[in-house]
């Protein structure tokens, strides 16, 4: 079975179909996404100001970043199961966009980026960091996660 | 019906007929306005963990506050903004939209219970600056904050589907 194969199959059984003849679903299924956007958003922008020299200076950034990180994967949990069952709901549409492909590279890299490089960097700290490394990483961090929230927005025009 | 009339004459200025008519530039201030529910609600929403006790506990909350709320008004600066001019667009369909109505009573709630709480309880934020679970009048805010914020997005969200289910 093709990836395509696969999802007209999804798209086309009969969960689905059920779920798409209800008005309401579709919409706050989607909803729930953007609260997911907001948690993720809170608990990125916490560390990565830091990081900056624009947030909670006076604190330590790895006591910042573990705090943060348990709201991340809170977030991101609302975000990547609501976000399986928006995929399936439309899941040929998808399939076509070039930029929903980007925006799943973008999230598996934003993801993989923050439990390796900038996990090491936060939980380093200042002492052990130069403030253009941390700056650098922090930017990586949002520029990966502005490609992610974009491919999601782009994605949703009909 | 005066706001009625004026939304139906500000409907027909030419600018807003540009923007209604316009792909592109509606599209780019739309993004935008999504895009930064990120910035204001996200660093809003950990202002309100921080409130419930939920986060951030070691760090006093006046810092917290101190440090993120500025992000928070630059985050809603641009919401506003760029509302404004998704409203601007088509004023009378966002008026007689109910869920409009709705998410700016919802706003109008969330500013008045942000004002009160500055007000009140943030004028003594040393006697519970360092508690890691603040009192439960601070703790109210951060809820009632959180709810209303959730009414926003659910709000903001339905509107596009108002013509959908009720028009």
């Amino acid at each position: 079975m093709s990836v395509l194969e696969f999802c007209r199959w999804v798209q086309y059984s009969a969960p689905l179909v059920a779920m798409r003849a209800s008005p309401w679903v579709f919409p706050v299924i989607a909803t729930i996404h953007l609260m997911g956007l907001a948690l993720i958003g809170g608990a990125v922008l916490v560390v990565d100001l830091r990081l900056l020299g624009w947030g909670l200076q006076a604190q330590p950034v790895a006591a910042l970043a573990h705090d943060a990180e348990r709201w991340l994967w809170r977030g991101l949990l609302v975000m990547v199961s609501t976000g399986i069952l928006l995929f399936m709901c439309f899941a040929t549409k998808y399939y076509w966009l070039t930029f929903f492909w980007v925006k799943m590279a973008a999230l598996i890299l934003v993801v993989a980026f923050t439990v390796s490089v900038r996990r090491r960097v936060a939980m380093a700290g200042d002492a052990d960091t130069s403030p253009a490394r941390c700056k650098l990483v922090a930017l990586v961090s949002i520029s990966l996660w502005t490609i992610v929230a974009l491919g999601g927005r782009y994605i949703g025009f009909p | 019906m005066v706001l009625f009339r004026f939304f139906e004459w500000l409907g027909n200025t030419p600018w807003s007929v540009a923007l209604h008519e316009s792909r592109y530039v509606f599209l780019f201030v739309l993004m935008l306005h999504v895009l930064t529910v990120s910035v204001f609600v996200g660093t809003a929403v950990m202002i309100d963990l921080r409130l419930l006790g939920r986060t951030m506990t070691h760090v006093p909350a006046s810092q917290v506050i101190a440090r993120l709320v500025p992000w928070s008004e630059a985050g809603f600066l641009v919401m506003v903004v760029t509302g404004s001019l998704l409203f601007y667009a088509s004023p009378l369909a966002r008026y007689e939209n109910v869920f409009f109505r709705l998410k700016m009573a919802a706003l109008v709630m969330a500013l008045l219970n942000a004002w009160l709480f500055r007000r009140t309880a943030y004028r003594r934020v040393a006697d519970w600056d360092l508690d890691p679970v603040p009192p439960r009048r601070v703790r109210v805010t951060g809820a009632l904050s959180l709810a209303l914020l959730a009414v926003i997005i659910t709000s903001g969200r339905m509107m596009a589907y108002s013509a959908y289910w009720f028009g």
